[in-house]
């Protein structure tokens, strides 16, 4: 379904060439893939490489056969990919529902915007037609933003950190939502996180370190090793203080 | 009454009109009356001494609509008119009026529309304007209209006023004073393109303890078009105040915002806000990544935010 070649992203800074992803290349056929790996590793640049809000510096994007990566973030939405933002953006004036309408493509019925909500556990009538502005939370809007990729029900969802801003009295219905998504949507979700749960309920785990690929593999393969990792870091930091 | 399709769509346009309105009201058309209908709560008395009607609406009024709208249909019509409106205590009362100019000419058509508020005590009151142009011809459409308030005790008044098309230039003033324990709020929407000038100037005097006022504007500048926003408000009270100004700027368009406040009271609490900016990049992105165009995340945008 997607196929990254080579893939390249590079900045200037200070007179120096700083790589943020350096040559990955990689498939994803699987139902539920997991991003993972350390902060400011590149993991969200990957994400924004695949929907197109940041172009490569060399490399090639292939969905579904085709070469993707020169278009447009709307021509990409519109064969089938979707996104869902770490920090989800605030409107004046679009309400929730506006936002799952336009998700959606057509008008739906209160009904069936309410089911979405209900699915990530928002209480549907008290938010349809509240504006996405400041008045909401930062784990409201990541909800919403959540269901609005739901709505789009398309071929490959891609989710940046949901996890982050959610309460832990929410997260455990988070994790059911991402469960239920894998059963319902026809596609691929790739969810980058730092959470085990999230990680054990995956297909596959690719974990991103300083722009490549570090690890790849099932969460019996890969997530003992993540901890051991983390578990010598904490270490290695206390060492340090 | 007998209206062409021309006129039909104009009145369509600026109140929703369809057919006879329901409520009283009075239709003026390129500077003469058209019809007018009252009832036992509301009367309007056309005005002896110059242009204008007196709309006076009976104390303890149950809830009901007028329609005061007007509609220029012709090039080179300079219309100037008064409206009083005389509400009394107690009563309950939509009032909807604005202008509809289509110029098919070269010349100027211009609606310059006086309204007067007197608000009895502990009436309510909700006023919609709403302000439209069209035509085919070079000949500008301006409209200046001027809203004065004056608010006795505990009453409410809620205006909303609408300038979303078509008008070359305007020139809004709205004034108001308010007794103790009364509340005015004010909605603006402006949206203005081409080589569009939209001047708006709020003043609001809180002369009594209690008394509210929230003043809100919202527009969007597009093209080459100008846009000033003033508004003070005196708190000569212990009172509360809040007045707002927010702007989309687009293309080579100017806005200016100049919003004061003057507490003349040490329990005066006043808030002023104002802000300018053009359409966020990560909005317009977070509606293209669900299917939108460019263009057409940027109306949503716009739409959503005039709405």
């Amino acid at each position: 379904m997607l196929e990254l070649k080579n893939l390249c992203y590079s900045v200037e800074s200070g007179g120096e060439v700083k790589h943020i992803i350096n040559n990955v290349s990689l498939k994803i056929d699987e139902k539920f893939v997991a991003l993972t790996g350390p902060n400011g590793g590149g993991k969200s640049t990957l994400a924004k490489l695949i929907m197109g809000i940041i172009k490569p510096t060399s490399g090639q994007i292939i969905f579904d056969g085709q070469d993707i990566t020169d278009l447009s973030v709307t021509e990409r939405a519109n064969l089938g990919i979707g996104f869902a933002f770490q920090q989800p953006v605030r409107f004046k004036g679009i309400t929730v529902s506006d936002i799952i309408n336009m998700a959606s493509g057509r008008t739906l019925k209160v009904s069936e915007v309410c089911a979405y909500l209900s699915e990530v556990g928002l209480c549907a009538r008290e938010y349809v037609n509240r504006e996405i502005n400041a008045s909401l939370s930062g784990g409201e809007l990541k909800r919403i933003e959540i269901a609005s990729v739901m709505a789009r029900g398309v071929k490959l969802s891609l989710f940046d950190e949901p996890e982050a801003g959610i309460d832990l009295w929410s997260f455990s219905s988070l994790i059911k939502v991402f469960e239920k998504l894998r059963d319902i949507l026809g596609g691929s979700l790739i969810i980058i996180s730092h959470q085990e749960r999230i990680l054990n309920i995956a297909d596959r785990i690719i974990v991103i370190a300083n722009g490549q690929i570090e690890r790849d593999g099932t969460p019996d393969q890969v997530m003992d090793r993540i901890l051991v990792s983390s578990a010598c870091k904490v270490l290695d930091d206390k060492k340090g203080v | 009454m007998k209206l062409d399709p021309l006129q039909k769509q104009l009145l369509l346009e600026i109140a929703d009109i369809e057919g006879v309105p329901q409520g009283a009201f009075n239709i003026r058309k390129d500077g003469e009356l058209l019809q007018r209908s009252t009832n036992a709560d509301v009367d309007i008395v056309s005005k002896t001494d110059k242009s204008g009607i007196d709309i006076y609406i009976r104390e303890n009024a149950p809830f009901q609509r007028i329609d005061i709208p007007v509609i220029i249909t012709k090039t080179g019509v300079t219309d100037l008119v008064y409206n009083d409106f005389h509400i009394g205590a107690g009563a309950d009362v939509l009032i909807v009026a604005g202008c509809g100019i289509h110029n098919p000419g070269c010349d100027t058509a211009q609606h310059d529309g006086i309204h007067t508020f007197n608000v009895g005590e502990g009436a309510k009151v909700k006023y919609v304007e709403k302000h439209y142009g069209q035509g085919d011809g070079n000949g500008k459409r301006i409209l200046n209209p001027t809203t004065v308030i004056n608010m006795a005790k505990d009453s409410y008044l809620e205006m909303e006023t609408v300038q979303i098309k078509g008008v070359d230039s305007t020139d809004r003033k709205t004034s108001a004073t308010l007794d103790s324990g009364a509340t005015l709020i004010i909605h603006e929407k402006i949206m203005t393109h081409g080589k569009q000038a939209a001047l708006t100037d709020f003043s609001v005097d809180l002369n009594g303890d209690g008394a509210a006022c929230h003043v809100v504007s919202r527009s969007v500048a597009k093209d080459n078009s100008h846009q000033v926003f003033n508004s003070i408000v005196n708190g000569n009270a212990k009172c509360s105040g809040h007045t707002e100004c927010d702007a989309i700027i687009m293309d080579d368009a100017t806005v200016s915002a100049i919003p004061r406040i003057n507490a003349n009271n040490v329990d005066a609490e006043l808030i002023h806000e104002a802000a300018i900016g053009k359409i966020a990049g990560d909005q317009l992105i977070k509606l293209m990544t669900l299917g939108l165009t460019e263009k057409q995340a940027e109306e949503q945008i716009v739409n959503g935010f005039l709405k």
